[in-house]
């Protein structure tokens, strides 16, 4: 049993950035960014807006591709191998699960949008689909609430019901990173909570980067946390230490006390 | 200047104003009435179609034999002796040619749809729109042309078949012809399913193939449905082009060489030289009042499956 340690110096590193800079045309949103998150860590990023939180996500599963506007120069390697590298960005994409800040329930049934993904891969039988929906609804907080109209069209609940939804069809992919940008925007409290305690729990497992404006958010979750302003990477560090003050820049002690966001 | 001050000096003027009926008023009422007559108009059209019909019709639409017309396929009407009115090779003729029509225009259209709406882009997209559009706008006399002269001669010598003008011919002239509009209404289906459920899939690792057939197909189900009702609907009614390909001759056909007649052309061709309240003209009549009901459903249903994804 080797339980990772918050600091994990010695860990597996899953993700290396290394001098990341991002352009919307002529305009940056980020620049030189270099970091690493290890494996099974919360990895957390906190920061105002348009600071390049969702940019820098953006990047590293080549959503980057959509947006002929958005150059992006430096390296990110997963699993050590550049992902700009990959000829085939499907089989990357497919091991990164990605919540968006908005939920998008898609136009089909709540069981099609969690089976969506294991049915793009194919060769699972009814059964095995069965299981992996009602774990992963499970997993999302939400198992309870729609287990009697899964046949109920995904982009009709509510709000925050979709929002699970799109965290269980993340979770659906068995992806060994996890990213999550702003999850709770839509989400009550209680739920965020449950939520929480299900990303403690996977960590176990897998690797989960914690875009959040909430840098409580952070606190309660993210093992080591990086602070980005206006496109960047200003801090680095254990998570705790940028609340107890061990910081080497003032403007993330103002960010995290709230003096300025 | 007060907060208390101003609401007070305004509460004077408003006590006026609320009673005096200026000219924005009078124009928004005349602007309303004007855009009601415009939008009732249509509603009076229709009326005015149905009662003319039942009005021309009312005298024999009671006593005729509808069952004999729908259920006999012998339509002989000049024969001196023992007339036949059996429209049933009629219906055939037509729900053939059609029916062959859809098969040739479904995968056409569909295709195209999602190739303008999914893949082109820019200016190659903006010339196929236009495009598309120009092709819808051909006048089927001239699709009844293309027929006539270039299938006809082309089906003889491909298949060596004696005639040309045949279910093959009009299927063929009747699916090109239906196929712009079908793609464009297709095309609007596929371009409502918002951005955001493409790049959701995507960022799972669907390819942009997967998530045409997983997520925008099944999104766009319904305003697809319309646009092919829309084309099953352009097929019973279109008149011209199926008069000059399909050889107009009365036959339950047995293969897609055999010719037929479809129910508009026939109208077209014989209600000139018919007697006002003849038995031939009641017969003819009974044939617009059965493709009136029938575009009519299709149209409705049509309109209100597209209604349904707006709303949904
Ligand atoms: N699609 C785009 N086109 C052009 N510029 C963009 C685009 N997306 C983001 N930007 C710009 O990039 C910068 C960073 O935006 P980004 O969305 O990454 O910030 P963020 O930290 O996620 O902000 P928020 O907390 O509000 O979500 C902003 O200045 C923004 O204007
Ligand atoms: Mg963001």
């Amino acid at each position: 049993m080797t339980m990772p340690t918050p600091v994990a110096q010695e860990a597996k590193v899953k993700l290396a950035v290394q001098g990341l800079s991002i352009r919307y045309g002529h305009e940056s949103a980020l620049r030189d960014v270099s970091l690493q998150i290890h494996e099974h860590e919360i990895f957390g990023v906190i920061g105002p807006a348009n600071s390049g939180k969702t940019s820098f996500l953006k990047t590293i599963n080549r959503m980057d591709v959509f947006n002929p506007n958005m150059h992006v120069e430096g390296a990110i390697l997963f699993d050590g191998r550049d992902v700009r590298q990959w000829r085939n960005v499907y089989a990357l994409r497919s091991r990164i699960g990605v919540v968006f800040p908005l939920p998008v329930g898609l136009p089909l049934s709540v069981y099609d949008n969690v089976a969506l993904s294991p049915r793009l891969h194919g060769g699972q039988s009814q059964a095995d689909l069965d299981v992996i929906v009602e774990r992963c609804l499970t997993r999302a907080a939400l198992w309870d609430e729609v287990k009697d109209r899964l046949d109920a069209l995904g982009s009709m609940l509510s709000g925050g019901q979709q929002q699970r939804l799109t965290i269980a069809r993340a979770l659906s992919q068995d992806p060994d990173l996890l990213m999550l940008d702003e999850f709770s925007i839509a989400v009550d409290p209680v739920t965020t909570m449950r939520i929480e305690d299900v990303l403690k729990e996977l960590r176990k497992e897998i690797t989960i980067i914690l875009v959040t404006n909430l840098v409580q958010q952070a606190r309660r979750l993210a093992d080591r946390t990086a602070f980005f302003l206006q496109g960047e990477c200003v801090e680095i560090g254990v998570t705790e230490d940028l609340f107890t003050g061990a910081v080497q820049d003032r403007r993330t002690r103002d960010y995290v006390e709230g003096k300025f966001g | 200047m007060s907060n208390t001050e101003l609401s007070s000096g305004r509460a004077v003027v408003a006590a006026d104003d609320f009673d005096r009926r200026n000219l924005d008023w009078y124009v928004d009422k005349a602007v309303q009435v004007l855009v009601f007559i415009c939008g009732i108009s249509a509603v009076i059209f229709i009326i005015g179609i149905f009662t003319f019909i039942t009005k021309e019709g009312y005298a024999f639409i009671l006593q005729m034999d509808w069952v004999e017309i729908f259920t006999t396929q012998y339509w002989f009407p000049s024969d001196e002796e023992d007339p036949e009115f059996g429209i049933l090779a009629l219906i055939a003729g037509t729900a053939s040619v059609t029916g062959l029509a859809m098969a040739v225009a479904i995968p056409f259209s569909l295709g195209g749809a999602i190739f303008v709406a999914e893949f082109a882009s820019g200016k190659t997209r903006e010339v196929l729109k236009v495009l598309v559009e120009l092709l819808a706008a051909i006048p089927s006399v001239v699709w009844g042309f293309i027929g006539l002269s270039i299938m006809n001669p082309l089906i003889i010598e491909t298949f060596d078949v004696p005639v040309g003008l045949n279910v093959l011919n009009a299927g063929i002239i009747l699916g090109l012809m239906a196929a712009p509009i079908m793609t464009s209404i297709a095309e609007d289906a596929l371009k409502a399913v918002p951005d955001r459920y493409r790049e959701a899939a995507e960022a799972m690792g669907a390819t942009r193939w997967q998530v045409i057939v997983r997520v925008v197909l099944p999104a766009a189900r319904n305003g697809l449905l319309g646009a092919v009702l829309l084309g099953v609907g352009r097929g019973f009614g279109e008149t011209m082009a199926v008069l000059m390909a399909t050889g107009h001759s009365v036959n339950i056909p047995g293969s897609l060489f055999d010719s037929v007649r479809a129910l508009t052309a026939t109208i077209a061709a014989e209600l000139g030289e018919t007697a006002v309240g003849s038995e031939h003209y009641q017969a003819l009549f009974a044939i617009g009042i059965f493709l009136f009901i029938i575009t009519f459903i299709i149209n409705l249903s049509a309109d209100l499956i597209v209604r349904g994804v707006r709303e949904g």
